[in-house]
């Protein structure tokens, strides 16, 4: 079928087709700048050079300003202006380094900059690069890369927790670690489906051929592989006593690692507004002609609301950042009382970010999920427009609940009826969710393939999680409950148990067309059973140990409480060693031994199967016309979703 | 939820069935029905006479009383909720999974949604939420805020007169307690009345520390420079344990002590006999005030504030007294 759409995308703003069908069909020729040998060519190896050199440079420079000052350095005897500047200038080198700025550069200093590197090997993904596929795999590899030290972190907390009071670890080094893991965990999980799926699969989908900002796209990747760097320089420099919460006055006690936490969270921050901002423009702006609202992927739906949520909610964390990074270096009193600041400032500035931070966790398990029910189901999607809304309606309502998380702080109880409502009236529209999924689910003929189980694995796990949430938001309870592992159990069980089960529901349901490889199906479902079954094992006894009346981030507890706290590290450690099973089966079936995957192994509609595989360079040789929602399954009538080899457009010649 | 799966699902079968469903087949929504209803009573029942009168805090204080009803009744709604969601779908798995259904799986249902099912979805689900907001509100107001801290000004407060106020002094890392009653003597072990309106004014001296009296039912964040008040009232003697609840540093996970509820007699002898006791140190210490400035010399040339006179015994325990 080949519709004509000459009249729609004649207008001037529409990124028009080339009269040539087949411009845009190869990509373009490999092209090295100057003829450099490959290993000068900016990298990451250039970039590590870049952090190197500016982390010195930036030392040294906190060192003349300040040195001679011992004021400055504060409680922890360190020179926190000379730490500060290193890993800022650390984290600028490394951006420098890599090449990401030498656009921007050249555009200052008035010169034409060179044209991009495009090399066709695997070399690519050490680059800055500008296509969204290179950065999608970019971004897998880099939150894998964060999920994996937290993970490592974690499993050293669980460890220290065997025993009531003898110490494995002490107690400066477990805070360090407990800190670390949780702000690890934090900005992996921010970044955890936006980054690799939502960059990779949203152009894809909307049938666009790139991003709107590929560079802005390629910079937010790099700043958050900073951010790592920045965090991890944490540990060496003497951890940070806060957790990732990192509340004043202990943040202004804290050594050196304060300064990574805080410095780090700006950095990547700044990555996270970059990214959600891309998406945004890119979801209204570059969906191909007859993608409407109503036609848009319910995935692309809750990109959009995350993304949304990511860029308005992240600058309060910067400029909090900030503020705690002055009142660190250049002695300014935001957070210190004693001079007429208020330690209640960071917590509401950090909530007013931290509380939609949490949806930014869990509006992308939800669009996976409702993405994926439909083509398991063979049912259409039920109740689009209510999972549309359902996502606003969370991401709309997540600005409004952050004072829930200070209930019992001191501040003015007058709003505490106030916040008790609107945090259970996000239930609501989280409901809707359910009330999607569950409509799906209605006589379906399901397969079991393992990106279904996966999906119901969420939906069992979240449900906790979300049920639990509602316990904390009511005040008398959240008396007992509040700061306990109840409330550890309860975020887990909602991003673990959601994010991370959807993320992987996604992993294996579009490998085969990110690599035009299979994973091995029989070791995903073992990947399953044993991710799902250690995974309520290690958390939901934590619900318990939480009643029971143990603080989060103590290294001792009650001895009455080991049996509840060793079954639950013993179960951590088999959940730990389900991940092995999964980068196991990932590196043999895509990598070693690779497996080749049908085109649409899982018959779905979706646009993004309708492309090659593997995805050319332009995604599509046409723009596709889009012309029915992907979710018409059982509907043998139903109108196919895109053109794909539309009647190029009648374009008048230029005069 | 629970309430509106019946409508929900009942009117999706009937459209189903309508739409060539087929004869004879089972009233799927039915038998959902059946095996939720009587297993969420059961489950009900069961948690709130097995499990409910030991759920923490247990009923030492009326705050800790009140938390455990709140968990008790939120425990027996969110119940049939789960149940609900979870035998829907182990139903649909075990019912209509394509390996048992063998044939084309094209032939789903293609509804696209259904208005009765959403509606009544949402107005199911916000009836919950509203009425776990009444309830949740009520609970809060009516035991003078619930046992959590209210902040330097308090808007619930104790219906009873009289009101024995302690001071709560978390510092690094521990906690020691002031009676402002008592000529202001500090201890490190918390000792309370029974039968009694307690307000504990939690301070700090350098970071934020949170006053967790477990068995009490009160939490509260010891906060530099702001006098945290929270409120509730002793039911039963006993001991009880208090815990750091906010991260406060390096041995934050042993910052914990212990106190004990006595008869009103044993606390008049026990806190004449302190107040005695310590008579020597008390002298020594800052004079009592809501907040402190850590510093013994009055950091940055401030003073310690002198709004108050805790020495005045009012009534029995001393009301606390408006600040000036």
């Amino acid at each position: 079928m080949a519709i004509d759409i000459s009249a729609e995308t004649a207008r001037p703003s529409e990124p028009t087709e080339p009269s040539s069908p087949v411009v845009g069909r190869t990509p373009p020729p490999p092209f090295r700048a100057g003829g450099r040998p490959a290993f000068l060519e900016q990298s990451i190896l250039t970039a590590g050079i870049g952090a190197v050199v500016g982390y010195l440079f930036g030392h040294w420079v906190g060192n003349m300003i300040a040195a001679g000052y011992p004021y400055i350095s504060g409680f922890s005897g360190q020179n926190d202006d000379a730490i500060v500047l290193g890993l800022a200038f650390g984290a600028f080198g490394w951006l420098l380094g890599v090449g990401a700025l030498n656009y921007p550069l050249a555009k200052i200093v008035g010169r034409e900059p060179a044209p991009e590197v495009e090399s066709a090997n695997w070399t690519k993904y050490l680059r800055f690069t500008t296509d969204h596929k290179v950065v999608g795999i970019q971004y897998f590899f880099g939150v894998f890369t964060f999920f994996f030290t937290g993970g490592l972190l974690a499993m050293a907390i669980r460890t220290e927790l065997l025993y009531p009071t003898n110490h494995l670890i002490g107690p400066g080094t477990y805070i360090a670690i407990v800190g670390e893991h949780g702000t690890i965990m934090m900005m992996m999980a921010s970044s955890l489906v936006v980054g690799p799926l939502g960059n990779y699969l949203v152009p894809l989908m909307i049938g666009s051929r790139r991003t709107a900002f590929p560079r802005v796209e390629a910079s937010s990747f790099w700043l958050f592989t900073a951010g790592y760097l920045v965090i991890i320089c944490a540990l060496p420099l003497g951890g940070f006593p806060t957790g990732w919460t990192g509340y004043a006055p202990l943040q202004t006690q804290g050594a050196g690692g304060m300064d990574a936490y805080l410095v780090g969270f700006a950095v990547i921050g700044l990555g996270m507004i970059l990214a959600g901002f891309n998406l945004i423009v890119t979801i209204i702006h570059y969906r191909a002609p007859g993608m409407s609202w109503s036609r848009l992927p319910i995935f692309v739906w809750s990109i959009l609301a995350t993304s949304a949520l990511l860029t308005l909610a992240t600058p309060t964390l910067v400029a909090a950042g900030l503020f705690g990074i002055l009142d660190r270096t250049a002695q300014t009193a935001f957070f210190v009382t004693e001079r007429g600041g208020s330690a209640f400032l960071w917590e509401n500035l950090f909530w007013f970010f931290g509380h939609p931070e949490v949806y930014i966790m869990a509006l992308p398990g939800f669009g996976i999920v409702s993405e994926l029910l439909p083509v398991f189901c063979r049912k259409p999607l039920f109740g689009y427009r209510v999972a549309a809304a359902g996502m606003f309606g969370v991401a709309l309502l997540s600005f409004f609940v952050w004072q829930h998380h200070l209930f019992q702080s001191g501040i003015n109880p007058d709003m505490r009826p106030l916040f008790m409502l609107t945090t259970e009236l996000i239930s609501i529209p989280t409901g809707f969710i359910y009330l999607v999924t569950l409509g799906t689910l209605w006589k379906a003929r399901m397969r079991f393939d393992v990106p279904m189980l996966f999906c119901l694995g969420m939906l069992f796990n979240f449900l906790i999680g979300g049920v639990t949430g509602v316990f904390l938001s009511d005040v008398p309870v959240d008396v007992t409950v509040h700061g306990s592992f109840f409330v550890m159990a309860h975020f887990h069980y909602t991003i673990m148990g959601g994010l991370v089960f959807a993320m992987f529901a996604g992993i294996y349901y579009w490998t085969p067309k990110v690599t035009g490889r299979m994973l091995n199906q029989k070791w995903g479902k073992i990947h399953f059973w044993t991710m799902f079954i250690f995974f309520n094992m290690t958390f939901f006894p934590l619900f318990i140990v939480g009643l029971l009346g143990q603080p989060r981030r103590v290294f001792e507890y009650a001895s009455n409480l080991q049996v509840w706290n060793d079954f639950s590290s013993v179960s951590a450690f088999c959940l730990g060693a389900s991940f092995l099973i999964f980068v196991g089966n990932f590196l043999w079936t895509i990598i070693i031994d690779p497996h080749p995957a049908p085109d649409n192994p899982w018959d779905s509609l979706g646009l993004e199967w309708q492309t090659a595989t593997p995805v050319p360079y332009y995604n599509f040789d046409r723009i596709p016309v889009i012309t029915n929602d992907p979710y018409h399954y059982s509907e043998p009538d139903a109108a196919p979703v895109a053109d794909l080899t539309p009647v190029p457009p009648r374009v008048a010649p230029t005069p | 939820m629970s309430n509106t799966t019946p409508g929900a699902s009942a009117s999706s079968s009937a459209e189903a069935d309508r739409s060539g469903g087929g004869s004879g087949e089972p009233h799927h929504f039915r038998r959902m029905v059946m095996v939720w209803a009587p297993l969420a009573v059961v489950a009900d029942v069961l948690f709130y006479f097995l499990a409910g009168p030991h759920i923490p805090p247990g009923k030492m204080t009326s705050s800790a009383g009140g938390a455990q009803l709140d968990f008790n009744i939120l425990f027996i709604i969110a119940l049939p909720v789960i149940l609900g969601v979870w035998i829907f779908m182990g139903y649909s798995i075990w019912s209509w999974r394509a390996s048992r259904l063998p044939g084309d799986p094209e032939v789903s249902p293609n509804s696209h949604g259904n208005f009765k099912v959403q509606f009544g979805w949402i107005a199911g689900t916000s009836s919950i939420v509203i009425g776990l907001f009444v309830f949740g509100t009520l609970q809060l107001i009516v035991p003078a805020g619930a046992g959590g801290g209210e902040g330097p000004t308090p808007i619930w407060t104790p219906q009873s007169g009289t009101v024995l106020p302690v001071q709560v002094i978390a510092q690094q890392w521990k906690f020691t307690y002031r009676y402002p009653t008592f000529g202001g003597f500090e201890t490190t072990s918390l000792v309370l009345p029974n039968d009694t309106t307690i307000a504990f004014h939690v301070t700090s001296l350098d970071v934020i520390h949170d006053f967790w009296a477990y068995q009490l039912g009160v939490k509260a964040d010891a906060n530099p420079q702001a006098d945290n008040v929270a409120f509730t009232t002793t039911n039963h003697v006993g001991g009880f344990t208090v815990r750091c609840d906010e991260l406060c540093g390096l041995w934050h996970g042993a910052m914990f002590n212990y106190g004990k509820v006595v008869s009103k007699a044993a606390f008049e002898t026990w806190a004449e006999t302190t107040k005695t006791a310590l008579a020597d140190n008390t002298k020594y210490l800052p004079p009592f005030a809501w907040t402190y400035i850590p510093d013994a010399n009055g950091a940055d040339g401030l003073y310690y504030p002198d709004n108050v006179d805790p020495y005045s015994k009012i009534e029995i325990y001393g009301a606390q007294k408006t600040k000036v």
